[in-house]
């Protein structure tokens, strides 16, 4: 599964453009510095293919490697 | 709702990770690479030592990696790390600087650095501009571009890098961009296992200051696939003419020469010589 | 004993200190030093690097030292202009260093084999902001060699690039030198971090004491920068009281123990009247004149100032209390003269010598003649 540091993101939108499955969107709100974070609209989606952790500049996403 | 997650890369921070960059910068991509090739090559963190130059790129590894990290002058990373090498041989010195840094007033230790083969691993990262001055023209800047020191459109041509790399007789030369991380991170592991002077460029975007010049400001992702759309390898190209590759981004690996003799080796069968007699 | 160019001399001393790593590009009068460290390095196990300009030369020199090893380069005039912006990053990133300036007739390119001290501001105030400086300035071959030795143990004690201020004259000529055996050398090492101490460690910018360097390669995880920084290491280039903190510690470092690094010579001053203030190579000649001037029952004295950085003012001071006159005699257009006559203040007139011609040694005769002058215009 997709796990996000809501605050370390700085609303790029490079994981949301990224995801293959199309599964990340932009939140309504924002996090502590101001910026859309991405939100999982459907987790057993995910296929572990590691693009927004690999892409993530900010080290605010992360694939969880557990079943 | 946030996840709180220890991130798997986390470990090679000196403090927590908060890099300081624009929203979109390529710095983070490549980072995130780099540490991942450290993470794959066996070796820890602290058998590597990082030098870098002034500007954005310099702050990927300091004060952030959690190693021996040595920011220093401008231009002049590659002769710090030049230093550095001959005198802890058994360290992995990776330089990490910007197209400016390495290619306008570092021009020189570049291919020098390049010419004596010394194996340190040069990481440039091009984002085509001088971005933490506010984006004034510099020599990967595409002619004609308007910048804060071109208003009028830039009547420089741009360097290739990789082209001055190879004149320079560098044994390793590689070229990727921010969308190809994956490749990157393979091709920076195969750089720091490679025995000699090891260069790598990476197109990155500056969404903030080249943005600006291409009318794509703020838009990383706008820049990034357009990485995806301008790559070609070096065999699709070669079929192409001179047109055709206006705009174009050649990558891959394209030199990897281990017959070169290595500097440091070098030095050590002349003290060996030395000793014998 | 041996009978020794200055320049190689200096060399001899280097590797007497354990250099170990040397750097630099060739300049005429200084490029025998270069040459000789070619050899010597590689036999003695060190490493040897010409580099394509100075700027390399100095930078290779300061990532050298960060491995942990004694480096120096040495140049002319031309090539510390060149340097004088990595001496900076030296100073500010707390690299032990020794830098040769062999200086000779400027501005610009000027005259490669003709003689100056023109220089010897340029050591302390040549590179942007605010810096201490060590300097020494040598006289001949055999302080050539220990002002060498002086130089890396400074370096190491302080943490801080050291100038070998020597000119065109010092280094081309050869007089005996006494090389001591290595049991007979007092040498200085850097205080090196133990052990990796946490994030926070204190390794820059000590208060009351240097701080231990966390060399390279030894897993101490050094976080260097030339931008403002904490004792940490971390950059800080938003606040004035890191940066005010910084340039303190830094001038404090050196500045406190100015007491400790400053070496001068003083003859036949017991009972001088007047006082001829030089360094490096116009010592030979003034004391010649004030030895000539003596024989003819001529009370002038000798001040010679062997460092020149950090300034010795105390001890000029302490001078312009014993006599009634100081005559500054050096190579250039006036240089530390204004720095005596500052120091000095009203306390008594502070004269300027100069040779009739710049790029030649003063002769001893122009020094008797003046010390004549002025002692009788005294009555």
């Amino acid at each position: 599964m997709v796990l996000v540091n809501e605050s370390s993101c700085k609303g790029c939108g490079i994981c949301i453009a990224m995801c293959p499955l199309k599964i990340l969107y932009f939140s309504e709100g924002f996090n502590e510095q101001g910026f859309h974070f991405p939100k999982v609209s459907d987790q057993e989606k995910c296929v572990k293919c590691n693009n927004c952790m690999i892409y993530c500049p900010d080290f605010a996403m992360m694939v969880n490697d557990d079943e | 709702m946030a996840d709180s997650f220890e991130h798997p890369l986390g470990k090679y921070f000196r403090d927590k990770i908060n890099y300081k960059n624009c929203p979109g910068c390529g710095n983070g991509i490549i980072a995130a690479a780099i540490l991942r090739a450290i993470d794959k090559s066996g070796k820890s963190i602290d058998d590597y030592a990082f030098v870098s130059g002034i500007g954005c790129s310099g702050w990927i590894p300091s004060p952030f990696f959690n190693t021996d990290v040595l920011h220093v002058t401008h231009g002049r990373a590659v002769a710090v790390a030049t230093g550095l090498k001959l005198s802890i041989p058994r360290t992995r010195v990776v330089v990490i600087a910007g197209d400016g840094d390495t290619s306008a007033i570092g021009g020189n230790h570049f291919i020098h650095a390049a010419r004596r083969n010394i194996d340190i691993t040069l990481i440039t990262v091009n984002n085509s501009i001088y971005g933490m001055t506010g984006g004034q023209a510099a020599p990967t800047t595409p002619f004609a571009s308007v910048t804060t020191t071109t208003p009028y459109g830039s009547i420089e041509r741009q360097f290739d890098l990789c082209e001055l790399m190879r004149a320079a007789g560098a044994t390793f030369i590689a070229r990727w961009t921010t969308f190809h991380a994956r490749q990157l991170e393979k091709t920076i592991l195969s750089a720091f296992e490679h025995p000699g002077f090891s260069f790598i460029e990476v197109v990155s975007q500056c969404p903030v200051q080249y943005g600006k010049v291409i009318g794509k400001r703020n838009d990383p992702v706008s820049m990034m696939i357009s990485y995806r759309e301008n790559s070609l390898t070096v065999d699709v190209a070669s079929r192409k003419g001179r047109e055709e590759l206006k705009g174009k981004i050649v990558v891959g690996e394209f030199v990897k020469d281990e017959e070169i003799p290595e500097m440091c080796c070098e030095m050590e069968r002349l003290r060996m010589e030395v000793r014998s007699k | 004993m041996h009978f020794l160019k200055g320049n190689i001399a200096c060399a001899e001393g280097a590797i007497v200190a354990g250099c170990r790593f040397y750097a630099g590009y060739p300049i005429t009068p200084a490029s025998e030093i270069m040459a000789h460290m070619s050899r010597r390095v590689l036999e003695e196990d060190g490493a040897f690097i010409q580099t394509e300009d100075e700027i390399s030369a100095i930078a290779a020199v300061i990532g050298a030292s960060w491995g942990g090893v004694k480096a120096m380069t040495a140049t002319s005039g031309p090539g510390i202009s060149l340097m004088l912006e990595n001496i900076g990053l030296a100073v500010a990133t707390e690299t032990p260093c020794v830098i040769v300036n062999v200086q000779r007739g400027g501005p610009s390119t000027g005259s490669p084999s003709l003689h100056s001290q023109a220089d010897v501001l340029q050591a302390k105030y040549g590179s942007h902001g605010d810096y201490p400086i060590i300097a020494i300035a040598p006289s001949s071959p055999q302080e050539m060699f220990d002002h060498t030795v002086w130089a890396f143990n400074m370096a190491e004690k302080f943490r801080t690039p050291v100038f070998v201020l020597s000119d065109r004259l010092v280094s081309h000529m050869t007089e005996q030198v006494k090389i001591p055996s290595p049991e007979h050398v007092k040498l200085e090492n850097r205080k090196i971090l133990d052990s990796f101490q946490g994030k926070r460690q204190k390794v820059f910018l000590g208060k009351g004491s240097v701080a231990p360097m966390p060399v390279f390669g030894r897993g101490l995880k050094g976080n260097v920068t030339g931008s403002t920084h904490l004792e940490d290491g971390f950059r800080d280039v938003a606040s004035a009281s890191v940066l005010d903190a910084e340039i303190k510690r830094l001038h404090d470092k050196i500045l406190d123990h100015v007491d400790d690094i400053t070496i001068s010579d003083e003859e036949f001053l017991e009972d001088a009247e007047i006082a001829l203030f030089s360094y490096g190579s116009s010592y030979r000649a003034v004391i010649e004149g004030v030895a000539r001037g003596r024989k003819e029952c001529l009370k002038a004295g000798s001040f010679r100032a062997v460092t020149l950085w950090p300034l010795p003012e105390k001890k000029i001071r302490d001078l312009a209390s014993r006599v009634k006159k100081i005559i500054v005699c050096e190579n250039n257009l006036g240089q530390m003269y204004h720095f005596v006559k500052a120091a000095v203040g009203q306390r008594v007139e502070v004269q300027f010598l100069d040779p009739d011609v710049q790029g030649t040694l003063i002769n001893p005769e122009k020094v008797l003649a003046k010390i004549r002058e002025v002692l009788n215009t005294n009555g």
